[in-house]
């Protein structure tokens, strides 16, 4: 039978939520296609993953080996090739995170199959491949088609499928399978993981953040913000061009590669809304941002949205909550 | 040490509002400033901070039409000491992999010891043509890289991961690094580089030099086909405060009250 392979994604003795999410999708694509989805998962000790993996899909590749203890891309790239020329899944899905971009491409063009990556959503259309991916920072959709192939590869995106459970456990088979691996990889070897230092400021427990992006132009306007932030009692918090010119230190960053935050208040200034961003502060209470592109994304995630020159609104949004605070003292 | 540099020449779309062309598969292109790639900047002037340090050259080199000159003559006002332009019009249509192919054709006839690329372009957003050229190539390779220290035949990386974490990775000499934007601090030009580099020479080349067939390039040699662009669908879409600055802080104002917040 037909199979669509998805590539488990764990780290340090966890499952990340990518492999639900794209496990929920090949179910679906399944369905369809009238495929069996095929959980597939690499590493050192973990049958336990296995299991719990085998109730989302019909079957599991176990791969075991001391040699693939952390993720490796070369070591991946070597199992990987062997299980895909064997078994020759319809497709293979791999989540577009740190992990799955030092992988896929270099995988696809190994064995010649057609790849698209940080895909949002797939789709097979008579014998037509179709992924929708976006283009300049999630401002337009793009629909396209992969050239055709017994096999195609992907890579989706973070979130963008909601995982769910299958109606009942699906009870998959667990296929250990040896491990082709027969010697160390050594041009490239993983030695430790680093953690940033932790800063003075956790944005994570804070009720009021004020959230700034590339629109605050220059380091020499951030006080101007951070006054509204503290009228508000609240901190700053940023998008990832702020860290990246230097302007707050990187435990102030809101998205994917920074933090995941939920407060009661997120003022959005000058931040497009990329989805790396957005993720990291979708979920939050009452989201209020300003924006000159009427346009922008980060639109769409608001409850409230204000097209105007943030440096117009910020001053004049400052002083009336400062009188207010007054009046209330 | 002798690296190579892959740019790429992309609008700046950050702050502006975009139109989809007519052909409906492109977005309209007048009125958009273009630059070199975010991500390339970055690689560029780590290629350019290695160089000062260790010696060697740089050589950047990008795929495009003539416009995308100006890129290669930024990066020769920053450092770079050659630049390559790779064009066609048989190119037109190529996707990251068929993209990845041009490039290699290339860069396999130069001596290198080191190639960076940016980790994505901020146009298509692929991140595919670094690892696919180093896999062309039958190099190592490392993505989403955000400090790079070299030693004798290897280089010690760091990648960043989700959530703020990072890994360390050591990988073999020659060897290809995507790098993450915020490695470094890129340098503002000077108005005798650019003069400079007015001087050097782009050398351009095209199918014929290359030695690439038709079917490697452009649809034919891509994997992927745009068939359709569109504005995405608004799932929520935010109400909007209008009026005068004053007007809409007093209606932010009274929002934040009727929630308690202030």
């Amino acid at each position: 039978m037909t199979e669509i392979f998805v590539l488990a994604e764990h780290r340090q003795g966890q499952l990340r939520d990518i492999t639900f999410e794209m496990l929920t999708k090949a179910r679906e694509l399944a369905e369809k296609t009238n495929a069996e989805p095929v959980a597939v998962i690499l590493g050192k000790n973990v049958r336990e993953h296995a299991k719990n993996l085998a109730q989302h899909a019909k079957k599991v590749l176990l791969v075991e080996d001391a040699r693939l203890e952390n993720f490796n891309s070369e070591a991946y790239q070597r199992v990987l090739s062997q299980l895909i020329k064997e078994n020759k899944p319809l497709l293979t899905i791999i989540g577009h995170t740190s992990y799955g971009v030092e992988l896929a491409p270099r995988l696809a063009a190994s064995l010649n199959i057609p790849l698209a990556t940080d895909c949002i959503d797939l789709a097979f259309e008579g014998d037509t491949f179709t992924i929708t991916r976006q283009m300049y920072g999630g401002k337009v959709n793009a629909k396209a088609t992969l050239r055709k192939s017994e096999s195609y590869m992907v890579t989706v995106r973070q979130a963008a499928f909601q995982a769910q459970k299958p109606p009942a456990p699906l009870n998959g088979q667990i296929i250990k399978v040896p491990s082709p691996l027969t010697e160390e990889v050594t041009t490239k070897r993983f030695l430790e993981y680093v953690l940033p230092p932790p800063g003075g400021v956790d944005i994570t427990a804070a009720e009021v953040l004020v959230g700034i992006g590339r629109g605050i132009k220059d380091q020499s306007n951030i006080p101007m913000v951070e006054e509204l932030a503290k009228a508000l009692g609240g901190v700053l918090a940023c998008s990832r061009p702020i860290v990246d010119k230097g302007w707050l230190p990187s435990d102030r960053q809101v998205g994917t590669s920074g933090k995941t935050v939920k407060p009661k208040l997120y003022i959005a200034l000058g931040i497009s809304g990329a989805f790396q961003h957005v993720l990291g502060m979708k979920n939050s209470d009452l989201i209020i941002a300003v924006n000159k592109d009427p346009k922008a994304p980060i639109f769409s995630f608001s409850d409230y949205g204000v097209v105007e020159d943030l440096f117009k609104v910020v001053p004049v949004l400052k002083n009336k909550i400062s009188e207010l605070k007054a009046q209330k003292a | 040490m002798d690296i190579i540099v892959c740019v790429k020449h992309v609008p700046e779309t950050a702050e502006a509002e975009l139109k989809i062309d007519a052909t409906g598969k492109g977005i309209e292109k007048a009125g958009l400033v273009f630059d070199i790639n975010e991500w390339d900047d970055y690689a560029l002037e780590e290629a350019v901070r290695i160089k000062e340090k260790f010696g060697g050259t740089v050589t950047a080199i990008t795929v495009g039409p003539e416009d995308s000159e100006s890129t290669l003559r930024k990066c020769l006002a920053r450092g770079a000491d050659r630049a390559i332009r790779l064009t066609d019009q048989k190119f037109a249509g190529s996707d990251a992999y068929a993209t990845a192919k041009i490039l290699h054709s290339v860069i396999k006839t130069l001596h290198f010891d080191l190639i960076l690329t940016g980790a994505q372009a901020g146009d298509d957003g692929s991140a595919v043509v670094g690892p696919v050229l180093a896999e062309l190539l039958g190099i190592p390779h490392a993505t989403m890289v955000k400090k790079i220290e070299l030693g004798e035949g290897k280089a010690v990386v760091n990648r960043e991961l989700e959530g703020g974490l990072e890994e360390r990775l050591e990988v073999k000499l020659p060897a290809l690094f995507a790098v993450q934007t915020g490695i470094n601090e890129p340098r503002y030009v000077s108005i005798m580089g650019i003069r400079k580099a007015m001087q050097k020479e782009v050398k351009v080349m095209g199918l014929a030099e290359i030695g690439l067939s038709e079917n490697d390039v452009g649809e034919a040699g891509s994997w992927l086909r745009i068939e359709k662009l569109y504005v995405p669908p608004v799932e929520k879409q935010a109400e909007f405060l209008k009026g005068s600055p004053d007007e809409i802080a007093a209606k932010i104002v009274e929002i934040l009250k009727s929630r308690g917040l202030i």
